[in-house]
């Protein structure tokens, strides 16, 4: 086969620090966030924050809270004088929900829920077993299974990118698992097996089927996002379940991670039959090492879980376009989680800045910038901690109303898709599509492809295309798979050109699986997971040639201003592949044939062995018969 | 008519039919044929017989590695016997010279006790050694007793105290009076009645085997308090997980801080480093937030303060146990502390018991689960205090409470002393050495019990179900199980207490771990109705050729012996 003669060519070593990242929070990021910024300085790039989250305030706001985080402070020396190291512990729970209307008329909403677990778990040795604000199921798991990072989403429906943008956390459709293991572990594949079971156990979700055929180890898509720069990718497993489906047996449990479960703050929006009714859906649940202050002389564990979720309120709501927290949620808000140190909403207004395009009550004068994606962002800010914001009824109930029709959405900058071409039930063709819709700027980006054993590539015939010349990749990591024991994995650093399609197209054979390794609906066909594209594209601020904004001068002659680039994962969708399917009956039906066939051939054998053969004495003519007959009467001598 | 055989059915009917010309030529050609034929089938029948179904029965048949059935059916009878060694020592003016002359003695006591009828346990206790010299720090090995026995007339112990048990293995005896013309022998058998009371405080009494053999043995004579007490305990285990909680049901009004890191350090490390030849411990702890207990308490006027009544505590595990969690990273057994801080609203909150008082430690505990207690903190803060209230828990009265409920669950029973008797409070550990050795005897032999009955049990539905998978490792399970037993027997016997206990524990894991192998389950389901459903094709034409040749050629073999007897007679 050409795909196992081709092996594994390893261009050249991928320097990732071509693909360093930057913190994309402003500058008027607030205190609680500067651990964050200043991981971004520590040590070698890290893809921080690439999940964009946008806590920054205006200075004001940062100023009122400090002070107030102070004299807690002061309250609590005060009563508890001499006393506990565990009130000493600064374990931290922050909440946000970010509200972006989109330009397809569906509303984007965003949960993230951070708990800071204040723990040296780096010490040898240390068993950490006292929880407060972290979950302690995950804690075990943590420290049992010596994970260092572990990312887990659960997604129902397909993000698309070219209606919606980019999302705030990507993710695959289906189940994705990817975890760090501390260099410390001797058999991380047996690690590896006994997590997903637990984890199994925990989210209610069948990532028990996780095994060696379907988890690769990507040499450089997936980088550590927390403390630490670990580069040998022995440690890292990456596993995706296509075929996985969310629903509230798998929420139910991310709820119960949460300090204050579904009883108080933003998680009592929390209602599956609201959330599953939505075109889009994904949690995920993300915990990583880092930093606590500064210097980063303390660390922690950072769990964050998120919450996505697209509502299609604009045909349900029977074309009006209006929505509001109760239409969405069926609730309201009435207090934050008395545990969290901040508990923020936020809306994205950032079209709508003279209020011309649609109406936002209640209106708050908190307005917050943020870099998101590459791009500046304006947003209403409604601090749940501070009783006046929910006003005189004591409830929030955020409503927006359109009053024109939405502008156009700017393009997002990458985008990919991928499909399955061919015909018959013998090869096949994937073909991988990567859009840079960037006018001028070229920029490299890393696919990740892996595909299960049953496609036997041949990857030979593996092409890169785009605008019609061949595209050598720079880099290529290809593993080719083992029949039953492991996926292909194809990475590849392609750059692409600007304002163009690139296109990537490699051939397969179907093979033929054994009549038990088929799934119970066969003719379903079988998935292939999404491949991932992950790179830094150029900000949007950077690309922002229109000088019609005031600016003062000095600061637009230079192009780019702030982060250059940022950092994004794309994510196709999966693929459904028919495999040629069996007549699932046959086994017995040959059974029986083969019975039939050696029955008969037995029958004839032995009617031959045992039948005896005599001299039989020729039977009279009917004639003679006939003649004899006659002459019986007659009284004549018979003949013979 | 027709003279022609034309079935060889008719073979033996032509000599009456035929010339007797054609008699001779049948004979000559067809007797020879037929005889090939009939040997043909017979051969035939032969081969399938001697070659096929063998080969078939090989090649299908599923793999059970040989078990030692024979020792485990005497298993099944499991004939125990406990040993104790006991020290006897005589302090200076207890015995005569005369009676110190003649040592040493050797003496034993047998005692049966009969637990049930088809169990029969035999007790030896106390095989009594005497032993005159004294040395009074010896270090006594792990379950053996020591007695000292002091003149009447001393006042090392008060008037009427008669016996003091110490915190190792010790006690101290109060010599009843003897007359000088005893021999030593005689001193001691007036000695044995005591010497056995003590034992039973300290090593093991007929209750504490009772408890322990309870999973195996159906109770009928056992009191209601030895019931419980061994209900209470948690069953053995190669380990255990500890779980404390503390349950704030409203972070909006109190923001609780406890130190349970130093409290475990301090209360519960202890104990726990002094069990720790029964089982592996861990402890961990977690604070749960709106986590409400099932049932609403009643508000009492009388007392001013919310009451919850004995009966529905039943009531209040079921909705939290929702949010503990379980274990993910082990499957031992969990034991649950839950400390409950009511809300600001239901404050305070009192336990109360049957007879309607009030529960000073406001704690109860449920068997084999754990223990909930209720810590109010409402008088913590006045009613202007601004919200949420710091609020430090006072570790020592919570794990007072927390450490004798863990010892109930351990299996650490309270001893009734017969009167006469002054136990010495546990030190600083919380256990007493004698104690321990109480928990490991019944341990040892719950142990013993349980894995019999797991590898007793297994080995019957092996032999029940034909269609089970023995593989070699299983196979291997057992036989370790049941050498380890067999040992764990015989060190109980011999006394070594610490040796059994550890063989038991061997022993337990063997089994459980043969008794939940996977591979036990693969062809359990496998029925016969499917497998014949492949077979008949093929047997169904390839036996019934053979069947009905065999049928004919015992009937032609019977018709030509009537023949025979018709042509003698």
């Amino acid at each position: 086969m050409a795909a196992h003669r081709c092996g594994l060519s390893l261009v050249f070593i991928l320097i990732f620090s071509s693909l360093a990242c930057h913190s994309s929070c402003d500058s008027l990021e607030n205190a609680n966030e500067d651990t964050e910024e200043k991981q971004s300085v520590s040590d070698t790039p890290r893809e921080v924050n690439s999940d964009g989250s946008i806590a920054a305030e205006d200075l004001n706001e940062r100023r009122g809270r400090s002070t107030d985080a102070e004299l807690d402070r002061r309250d609590g020396t005060r009563t508890s004088e001499a006393l506990t190291p565990a009130a000493a512990a600064r374990d931290e729970f922050q909440e946000e929900l970010v509200i972006r209307p989109l330009h397809s008329g569906d509303i984007y909403a965003s949960f993230q829920f951070r708990t800071l677990w204040d723990t040296d778990f780096l010490q040898e040795g240390q068993k950490v077993s006292h929880y407060r604000l972290f979950p302690k199921s995950l804690g075990q798991v943590l420290s049992k299974f010596s994970v260092r990072e572990l990312h887990i989403s659960f997604t129902q429906g397909f993000w698309r990118t070219m209606q919606w943008g980019q999302p705030f956390i990507p993710s695959p459709p289906g189940a994705e698992l990817w975890v760090w293991f501390h260099d410390t572990v001797s058999d991380v594949d047996g690690n590896w097996k006994e997590l997903t079971n637990v984890l199994s156990g925990i989210f209610c979700a069948s990532l028990n089927f996780i095994d060696l055929t379907n988890t690769v180890q990507p040499s450089a898509s997936f980088k550590p996002l927390g403390l630490g720069n670990a580069t040998d990718h022995r440690f890292l497993r990456y596993a995706t379940l296509p075929r996985e489906i969310v629903c509230t047996e798998n929420l139910t449990p991310w709820k119960k991670l949460l300090p204050c479960g579904s009883k108080a703050g933003l998680a009592v929006l929390l209602k599956s039959e609201k959330l599953f009714h939505s075109s889009f859906h994904s949690q995920a649940v993300h915990i990583r090492p880092v930093c606590q202050d500064e210097q980063c002389t303390s660390k922690a564990w950072e769990l964050r879980q998120t919450l996505n979720v697209v509502f299609d309120l604009y045909t349900a709501g029977q074309g009006k376009k209006e929505w509001s927290l109760f239409k969405m949620f069926s609730r309201t808000l009435t207090e934050a989680c008395p545990l969290a140190t901040s508990s923020k909403v936020y809306v994205d207004i950032t079209d709508n800045p003279e209020g011309e395009l649609f109406e936002l009550s209640p209106a708050t004068p908190l307005l917050s910038q943020a870099v998101v994606l590459g791009d500046r962002r304006t947003y209403s800010v409604f601090d749940l901690t501070r009783a006046e914001t929910f006003g005189q009824l004591r409830s929030l109930n955020l409503l927006l109303r359109w009053k024109g029709d939405g502008g156009e959405m700017l393009r997002p900058l990458l985008h990919a898709e991928r499909y399955v071409a061919g015909f018959g039930l013998q090869t096949g063709e994937i073909h991988t599509v990567i859009y840079n819709n960037h006018p001028y700027r070229a920029f490299p980006v890393l696919l990740m492809d892996s595909v299960p054993w049953y496609l036997q590539l041949y990857i030979h015939t593996l092409t890169v295309t785009s605008k019609s010349r061949d595209n050598k990749p720079s880099y290529i990591h290809y593993q080719p798979a083992k029949d039953r024991h492991r996926p292909h994995l194809l990475e590849m650093l392609i750059q692409l050109p600007p304002h163009s399609m690139t296109e990537v197209t490699v051939q397969f054979e179907r093979a033929l699986l054994k009549w038990t390794e088929y799934t119970p609906d066969p003719n379903h066909g079988f998935y292939v997971g999404s491949s991932v594209v992950s790179a830094l594209v150029p900000s949007m601020v950077a690309m922002n040639t229109n000088f019609t904004q005031d600016q003062p001068l000095f600061s637009s002659f230079v192009p780019v201003k702030e982060e250059s680039s940022y950092f994004v994962r794309v994510y196709t969708e999966p693929l459904l592949v028919n495999l040629p399917t069996p007549d699932f009956s046959m086994p017995y039906n040959v059974i029986c044939l083969t019975c039939t066939v050696v029955a008969v051939g037995y029958g004839s054998f032995y009617n031959l062995l045992t039948r005896t053969f005599q001299v039989d004495e020729p039977s009279l003519p009917l004639a003679k018969r006939l003649a004899n007959l006659i002459r019986r009467i007659r009284g004549v001598p018979l003949l013979t | 008519m027709d003279n022609s055989p034309k079935t060889e059915n008719s073979l033996t009917i032509y000599p009456f039919v035929v010339p007797n010309l054609l008699i001779s030529y049948c004979c000559i050609l067809v007797m020879p044929e037929k005889q090939r034929g009939r040997y043909a089938a017979l051969a035939i029948a032969a081969v399938v017989i001697v070659v096929g179904i063998p080969l078939w029965w090989k090649t299908t048949e599923t793999y059970r590695a040989w078990l030692p059935f024979s020792e485990i059916s005497e298993l099944d009878s499991l004939q125990l016997q406990l040993s104790v060694d006991i020290e006897v020592v005589f302090s200076r003016g207890t015995l005569t010279p005369e009676q110190q002359k003649k040592f040493p003695l050797s003496h034993v006591n047998e005692k049966e006790h009969q637990v049930d009828v088809s169990i029969p346990e035999l007790l030896t206790s106390p095989s009594t050694e005497a032993d005159l010299s004294l040395h009074m720090l010896s270090e006594s090995s792990c379950g053996s007793v020591v007695v000292y026995v002091i003149p009447e007339s001393s006042t090392l112990l008060p008037e009427d105290v008669k016996v003091y048990v110490g915190q190792r293995r010790t006690a101290l005896l109060r010599s009843p009076p003897f007359k000088t013309s005893w021999n030593l022998k005689e001193v001691l058998s007036n000695l044995d009645v005591e010497v056995e009371q003590v034992v039973s405080t300290m090593s093991f009494g007929h209750q504490d085997i009772v408890a322990a053999l309870s999973n195996r043995v159906r109770m009928t004579k056992v009191t209601k308090e030895s019931m419980a007490d061994s209900m209470r305990a948690i069953k053995s285990s190669p380990g255990y997980e500890i779980t404390f909680s503390l349950l704030n049901p409203d972070p909006k009004s109190h923001s609780l801080h406890w130190d349970i890191e130093g409290a475990v350090q301090s209360y519960i490390q202890p104990l726990l480093n002094k069990l720790a030849p029964i089982a592996n411990f861990s402890v961990d702890s977690q604070i749960l937030y709106y986590a409400v207990l099932g049932v609403n308490p009643r508000f009492d006027n009388s007392v001013s303060a919310y009451t919850l009544s004995a009966d529905s505590l039943s009531h209040v595990i079921n909705p939290v146990e929702a949010r503990l969690g379980s274990n993910a990273a082990s499957s031992n057994p969990v034991l649950n502390f839950l400390l409950y801080v009511p809300d600001a609203h239901h404050s305070p909150l009192f336990i109360r018991d049957h007879s309607k008082r009030k529960v000073p430690s406001n704690a109860f505990h449920s068997p084999r689960w754990g223990g909930i207690m209720v810590y109010n903190v409402n008088e913590m803060y006045g009613p202007e205090a601004e919200r949420p209230v710091d609020i430090n828990i006072n570790m020592a009265k919570v794990m007072g409470v927390f450490l004798a409920q863990l010892r109930l669950m351990l299996g650490v029973q309270h001893t009734h002393p017969p009167t006469g008797f002054v136990l010495q409070s546990p030190g600083s550990a919380g256990l007493a050495d004698w104690e321990l050795d109480r928990l490991l005897w019944s341990r040892s032999v719950e142990n013993i019990a349980t894995a019999s009955t797991t590898i007793t049990s297994l080995a019957q539905l092996l032999d029940q179900i034909g269609n089970i998978v023995i593989n070699d490792n299983i196979a291997q399970q057992v036989s370790s199980a049941v050498t380890s037993l067999q040992s764990a027997v015989a060190e109980l016997e011999a006394g070594n207490l610490a040796f059994a206990l550890q063989y038991s524990r061997e022993a337990i894991l063997a089994s459980e771990r043969a008794f939940f192998d996977p591979s036990l389950l693969h062809l359990l389901y496998f029925p016969d109705d499917q497998k014949f459903a492949i077979y008949i094709p093929l047997f169904l034409p390839m036996c019934v050729p053979i069947v009905l040749s065999l049928l004919k050629i015992v009937s032609e073999a019977k018709k030509r012996r009537a023949d025979k007897q018709a042509k003698s007679d």
